[in-house]
């Protein structure tokens, strides 16, 4: 396609606006987390790391570190699982109410977190309180593998639709049974979708706010509840400012390898 | 019709029906021990799945599958001593070409220097060496249709299974490969079994030939068999090309009842003199007819005649002298053959062929 040379800048710089609102803000805290000034003064005048220290030295902060990861390692966990289980079964059988089965296990990601939440929430006490199991970080893990199932599944299903069962066939055929099959052949050949929607799934528990605060019991505190709680404080400010600069790192760096692993694959995989 | 006492592979009564539609509708098959065995047929006739289910990737719906004797009907793909080669050849891309060949062997548990040798025995037998640490992306066609062969042939399995092995390559590989496969056939004496819509494929290649039609066999026997006297019309047309006249015409034309089949190749084309009978073979009938049209093929020229008593014929005649063809459109022409050419075919194609 051609295009004359005024549309061509004018696409360009849409291009380079639309893209300066989303990355300068993220940026801006970046950038910040080092400004030494307490009110942030623009131009940053001299360079600090004391946030950072400060930030490494601030108990609640480090607790919600680890609590999050936590929660996005296990939810990553379920998600892999469950997601790989699903997209088998959507993918390899027929059977009543498969359709269904798809759609429902989508829907969590388009649900908004809010209704989630409640939702989840009122099953934790009128249901889960009477079994004996309480708000904490299960249940946190629980209502995020209930939307990182999906990034899971939909990668497995999309590898499993390309690659079809011809070389499982191929592997029985010539002597390999269901295990075996499955460890040599099937496995390496879902392994990256696997990486990509894990890496996507913990992005995804690591920065949740909404459905944490309905799911999270007494003393349990993510990153994101944290830096909501400490918004609000001045002192906190710039240590704030530092636990988002993580934030925003860590969930930049799954969604940039998941691309990194399922760009180069997407052409080579078939023979 | 096998002269060993166990055949290789018997089919009994074998029937398979995806939901409403019957893909295969009751095959008799006795294959017999180091045979080269073809089943053509034209796509959806169903020898795909009869080799799908020899292989165990379907359940026959109805009809037992006997390899060497023993009923492997019901038993798993790897529980059976076959091996199959894939229409796609199927070869693990994230594996290389050596890991691929050893990969029927290492998962039976065989040692890691054996391994070796017999892959790259194998490989050797597909003039493959030296391609082991190659990953198949990187090879040819050709090249991965051998990878496939020796994958399947390094497990020397008692029956191998070929699946339109050829069909994903260009003529002059497709004609060379089918050399190798027979001859690599006659080294191992294993049996081949064949698929192929093919026919040319089928009938230079195969010790027998199974012709099927929509889920059955129409026909079984050598390439001679189904060549010369086919069974069906069906056959007749689709193992090569033929004359197939019948009805009015055939009485017209051959003064009998019944169904009749003529190959083109067997016809002779003379100008027509005007003087019935008078000119073709001694001993031959002739027919007068008008050219339709001039077809011509390099090696040979292919007429069609419109026939005078109805009808229309192909002519194949060899160009064995350069330049003029032996007729133009719009040419009268006789047609002449030896009575011992004309096949009757048997009408009622509910007796399916000898097995």
């Amino acid at each position: 396609m051609t295009l004359s040379a005024p549309a061509r800048w004018a696409l360009r710089a849409t291009m380079a606006l639309g893209l300066v609102f989303i990355y300068v803000p993220l940026l801006l805290v970046l950038v910040n987390s080092f400004n030494g000034d307490r009110t942030f003064a623009w131009p940053p005048h001299d360079w600090t790391t004391q946030w950072w220290a400060a930030a490494w030295a601030n108990e609640g902060a480090r607790q919600a570190l680890l609590t999050s990861v936590e929660a996005g390692l296990g939810a990553t966990a379920i998600a892999l699982v469950l997601g790989t289980m699903v997209a088998f079964a959507v993918q390899r059988f027929r059977f009543f109410g498969r359709d269904t089965v798809s759609l429902l296990v989508i829907l969590p990601i388009a649900l908004p977190g809010i209704v989630t939440g409640i939702a989840l929430d009122s099953a934790w006490r009128s249901v889960m309180g009477d079994l004996g199991i309480g708000k904490g970080l299960f249940s946190v893990v629980v209502g995020h593998a209930t939307f990182c199932v999906v990034t899971v599944y939909n990668n497995v299903l999309a590898r499993l639709r390309r690659t079809g069962t011809n070389l499982e066939e191929a592997s029985a055929d010539l002597g390999a049974g269901p295990w075996q099959t499955f460890r040599y052949v099937t496995f390496p050949m879902i392994r990256s979708a696997l990486l990509a929607g894990g890496l996507l799934a913990f992005a995804l528990s690591f920065d949740e706010i909404i459905v944490t605060t309905f799911t999270a019991g007494p003393g349990i505190t993510t990153l994101p509840i944290w830096i909501f709680n400490n918004l609000f404080r001045p002192n906190q400010a710039p240590i704030v400012n530092v636990v988002a600069a993580v934030l925003i790192v860590l969930s930049v760096l799954p969604v940039w390898l998941a691309q990194r692993i399922a760009g180069p694959e997407a052409g080579a995989s078939r023979t | 019709m096998t002269d060993s006492p166990t055949p290789a592979i018997r089919l009994t009564g074998l029937r398979k029906s995806f939901g409403a539609v019957a893909a295969v509708t009751g095959v008799d098959l006795e294959i017999g021990d180091g045979e080269f065995f073809s089943m053509l047929g034209p796509s959806g006739s169903g020898k795909t799945t009869v080799l799908r289910m020899i292989a165990g990737f379907e359940l026959p719906t109805a009809g037992t599958v006997h390899l060497g004797g023993r009923d492997v009907t019901r038993l798993a793909p790897f529980e059976r001593d076959v091996n199959t080669v894939f229409q796609d050849y199927a070869l693990f891309p994230h594996m290389t070409v050596r890991e691929n060949v050893e990969y029927g062997l290492k998962v039976r548990g065989v040692g890691r220097s054996a391994r070796r040798a017999r892959a790259a025995e194998a490989l050797a037998s597909v003039r493959l060496d030296g391609f082991g640490d190659r990953r198949p992306s990187a090879m040819s066609g050709g090249q991965r249709q051998r990878v496939a062969l020796a994958r399947a042939l390094v497990n020397r399995p008692r029956v191998l299974l070929l699946d339109e092995p050829l069909g994903a390559l260009d003529l002059k590989l497709r004609e060379q490969m089918q050399v190798e496969l027979k001859a690599i056939q006659r080294e191992v004496g294993i049996t081949f079994v064949f698929v192929t819509h093919d026919q040319d494929e089928a009938l230079t290649m195969s010790d027998r030939v199974a012709v099927f039609e929509s889920g059955r066999i129409a026909q079984v026997g050598t390439p001679a068999e189904v060549y010369e006297r086919p069974a069906s019309s069906f056959v007749a047309g689709f193992v090569g090309t033929s004359n197939v006249f019948t009805g009015e015409v055939a009485r017209g034309l051959l003064g009998r009842d019944g169904t009749f089949s003529i190959r083109p190749e067997k016809i002779d084309l003379s100008p027509d003199s005007g003087v019935p009978g008078a000119v073709g073979l001694p001993g031959a009938v002739g027919l007068p007819g008008v050219v339709a049209e001039v077809v011509y093929a390099g090696p040979v020229t292919r007429y069609v005649i419109d026939l005078d008593a109805g009808s229309r014929a192909v002519v194949v005649a060899q160009n064995r002298h350069h330049g003029a063809p032996l007729a133009a459109r719009g040419d009268h022409v006789r047609l002449s053959w030896h009575d011992e050419h004309v096949v009757e075919i048997p009408t009622s194609s509910k007796e399916t062929a000898d097995a």
